[in-house]
C-alpha cells in the first residue's frame, strides 16, 4: 500500500493461533473505528463479517496472523497474513458447500470455521494465496466510493 | 429543545461529582464538568444505570408524580409483574391490585394476562417470519434504543409486536370509554414502572408513533403507601386469590420468563447490557444464526432488577420462580385463549404502528478524510495519556478524553498527569525571573506569559 500518510489510517492487530477467549477482538475493534470514522454502517457491517471469518481462521487453524486495516477515503484494505498450514487446494476451500462443514465447528461453539466464501461474499474484491506448509495470505477490499462496486 | 427526549435528569445542587455515574454509564454518556456531572444526549440509552449508583440521589428519574391521576376522570393502575415480587410471598397479586385502587386508582389491570396473550402472538410471529434470525424482543426499551444506536443493522430483527403496557392500555382506553361512556382521553391508563426507561417509551417511543399509556409511576415511590393501604385488606383464600393470575404472563418480569413460554428449539434469554453486547456483537457477525428467538433486558434478572425495585433483586427473582411453582402446583390454568389470540392476530392487533430507525452516533467528522485524521489525532493523544483512566478530567476513560479533545470538546490540559509539566515550565520561568532582577522589562513580559499559562490550569 503506497499511499502519502496524510490520508490512510493503518491498524495492526495480533492474532494468536489457538486463542479462543480473545478470539473477535480485532473485529470489534474495526467495527468501533469504522463507525467512529462514519462508515456507511452496511459497510461496516460487511467489514466486520469479513474480518471476524478472516480472524477466525487464524484462530482455529494457524499458529498466528497479522490483521492489518489500511483505510482511504476510497478504500478500505483488510489484509490477512497468517503463518499455518496453508490450503492445499483453494478452489476446493472456496467452494460454498466446503464450509457446510464447519457448521458443526459453530454448532459446537467454536466460531466461524472457514468461512473463506462468506469473505468473498461480503467484500468488493478478494484475493487469496497461500503455500501448503507456510502460510495463507488474503486481501479483502471494500469500495467507499459508491459508485464503484464490484 | 435537544432531539432526544431522556427519563434521566442530574440535580446539579445535590450533585458533587462522585464520578460513580461516571464509571458505570455503559455508553460512556457521562461527562463531569465544573464538578457536576452532565448527560451526552445522543449517547445516553436510558439504562438507569446512573440512577442506581449514586449516592447521593442527584441523578433523577422523570417519572410522575401521584397528582397526575386528578387530570382524568377515570384512572386505571397497570403494574409492571414486576410489582408482584417486591412483597412477601404472602402478599399474591390480587391484593396488590385491590392495594392500588385503595390509593385511589379506580381501576387496578393485572398485566399477567396480556403478556400470556402477547407470548402467543410472538410465537405466531416467529412461525410466519423467514428473514435474517435471531429476532429480538422489543420489552425492553433500552435494549432497542441501544440497537438503534449501537447496532443499527440488526433493527428489523426486533418484533414489532406492541409489549404487553401498550396493548393493555390501548384495549383498557377503549372499554372503559365504552363502558363508562368517556372520551379515550379521559381515562388516564399508569404504569407502574421497575425502571425508568419506561417513561421515555412513553414520552417518545422509538419507533416514533404514539404511547397509549398516559404516565408512568415508579414502584419503588408507591411501594410505602401500597404496603400501608393493603394492611386492612383481608386475604382472600388461598386458592380464589391464585385463580386469576397468568402463569405465562406472571415470568415476563425476570429474564427467560418469555423463553420458557415459547415452544423453541433454540432461544437465549440474556440480562445486563455487558453480557448484551456481547451478544450483539456474534448476532452482528452471523455467528447466531441457528438461535431463533432472543429476549434481552438491560437490568440484571430483567424487570426484578430495575433501577426503581426496591426487593433485592435476587430475592425478587426468587419471588417469581416460587410463584410460578405454586400456579403449576395448584394447576391454575388462567390462559388467554389461543384460537382467541390467533384470530386478532391475522387482524394485525398486536402489531406496533410505527417503524424503527437507526440513530447511529456522530462520527467524528462528516468528511471521512478530515475523520480520519481526527481518529489518527486522537490515537496520537491517547498515546500520551497515562492509560490508568482517573476521571480526574472528567471523562470516564483516557480514550473518551482523547476523543473530546479531538472533537473539541475539551483540553489536554485537563488531564492533571499534564499538570506537572506545566507548573515545571512555570517555575522555571519564576527562577528565570528571581536570577534576573536588574531587567524589568524582561520580567513583566514573562510575569504575563506566566499569568498567561496559570489561566491554562484552570
Amino acid at each position: 500500500m503506497t499511499m502519502s500518510d496524510e490520508n490512510v489510517l493503518s491498524q495492526n492487530f495480533e492474532i494468536i493461533g489457538g486463542d479462543f477467549s480473545n478470539a473477535g477482538k480485532a473485529s470489534t475493534s474495526i467495527k468501533e473505528i469504522l463507525q467512529e470514522i462514519g462508515i456507511d454502517y452496511s459497510i461496516t457491517v460487511r467489514t466486520s463479517i469479513a474480518a471476524y471469518e478472516a480472524e477466525m481462521n487464524v484462530v482455529m487453524y494457524a499458529r498466528r496472523g497479522a490483521l492489518t486495516l489500511n483505510i482511504t477515503p476510497e478504500k478500505l484494505h483488510l489484509k490477512l497474513e497468517d503463518e499455518g498450514p496453508g490450503i492445499e487446494n483453494i478452489d476446493m476451500a472456496m467452494q460454498e458447500g466446503f464450509s457446510t462443514a464447519t457448521d458443526e465447528m459453530r454448532e459446537m461453539g467454536f466460531g466461524a470455521g472457514m468461512g473463506l466464501p462468506n469473505i468473498k461474499k461480503n467484500a468488493d474484491k478478494f484475493e487469496i494465496s497461500s503455500t501448503p506448509g507456510k502460510g495463507t495470505s488474503l486481501d479483502i477490499i471494500f469500495c467507499l466510493n459508491k459508485t464503484e462496486k464490484k | 429543545m435537544s432531539q432526544y427526549f431522556h427519563s434521566i435528569r442530574i440535580d446539579t445542587e445535590k450533585c458533587n461529582g462522585r464520578m460513580k455515574c461516571l464509571r458505570v454509564c455503559p455508553t460512556q454518556a457521562i461527562r463531569i464538568r465544573n464538578g457536576k456531572a452532565t448527560i451526552i444526549e445522543e449517547k445516553c440509552i436510558d439504562c438507569g444505570e446512573c440512577i442506581t449508583v449514586c449516592p447521593h440521589d442527584a441523578i433523577i428519574p422523570l417519572t410522575d408524580p401521584f397528582g397526575e391521576l386528578t387530570k382524568f376522570r377515570h384512572t386505571v393502575a397497570i403494574p409492571s409483574p414486576a410489582l408482584y415480587a417486591q412483597f412477601g410471598r404472602e402478599i399474591l397479586p390480587e391484593k396488590i391490585l385491590s392495594g392500588m385502587k385503595k390509593l385511589g386508582f379506580d381501576d387496578a389491570f393485572d398485566l399477567a394476562l396480556t403478556c400470556g396473550e402477547v407470548s402467543f402472538a410472538i410465537q405466531e410471529y416467529l412461525r410466519e417470519y423467514k428473514g435474517p434470525k435471531p429476532l429480538i424482543s422489543l420489552v425492553c426499551p433500552t435494549v432497542v434504543r441501544l440497537i438503534q444506536v449501537k447496532y443499527p443493522a440488526l433493527i428489523d430483527q426486533i418484533i414489532p409486536i406492541e409489549p404487553p403496557r401498550e396493548l393493555a392500555a390501548r384495549e383498557i382506553k377503549k372499554k372503559k370509554s365504552k363502558q363508562l361512556k368517556l372520551k379515550e382521553k379521559e381515562i388516564g391508563t399508569f404504569y407502574l414502572t421497575p425502571c425508568p426507561v419506561k417513561m421515555i417509551s412513553i414520552k417518545q417511543p422509538a419507533e416514533k408513533g404514539k404511547s397509549f399509556l398516559d404516565g408512568a409511576i415508579s414502584i419503588s415511590d408507591i411501594y410505602g403507601p401500597l404496603l400501608s393501604a393493603m394492611e386492612g385488606i383481608e386475604k382472600g383464600s388461598y386458592r380464589l386469590a391464585l385463580e386469576n393470575i397468568c402463569i405465562l404472563g406472571v415470568g415476563w418480569a425476570m429474564v427467560g420468563g418469555i423463553c420458557r413460554t415459547l415452544r423453541l428449539k433454540n432461544s437465549l434469554a440474556v440480562s445486563g447490557l455487558g453480557e448484551i453486547l456481547k451478544v450483539f456483537d456474534d448476532i452482528e457477525r452471523g455467528k447466531l444464526r441457528n438461535i431463533d428467538f432472543i429476549e434481552a433486558y438491560s437490568c440484571t434478572q430483567g424487570c426484578v432488577g430495575g433501577s426503581l425495585t426496591v426487593e433485592n433483586v435476587y430475592v425478587s427473582y426468587n419471588k417469581i420462580l416460587k410463584l410460578i411453582e405454586t400456579l403449576e402446583y395448584e394447576q391454575i390454568k388462567a390462559c388467554p385463549d389461543i384460537r382467541e389470540v390467533r384470530k386478532l392476530y391475522s387482524q394485525k392487533y398486536f402489531f406496533i404502528k410505527g417503524k424503527f430507525e437507526p440513530r447511529p452516533l456522530k462520527p467524528l467528522d462528516k468528511d471521512i478524510a478530515q475523520a480520519i485524521k481526527k481518529r489518527k489525532e486522537k490515537e496520537d493523544i491517547y498515546k500520551s495519556l497515562p492509560k490508568i483512566d482517573c476521571g480526574a478530567c472528567g471523562a470516564p476513560t483516557c480514550l473518551t478524553f482523547a476523543e473530546d479533545i479531538v472533537r473539541g470538546d475539551a483540553e489536554l490540559t485537563g488531564c492533571i498527569f499534564n499538570f506537572p509539566k506545566i507548573f515545571k515550565e512555570i517555575s522555571q520561568e519564576f527562577s528565570e525571573l528571581l536570577n534576573k532582577p536588574a531587567s524589568l522589562s524582561q520580567s513583566m513580559s514573562s510575569a504575563k506569559k506566566t499569568s498567561e499559562k496559570g489561566k491554562a490550569i484552570k
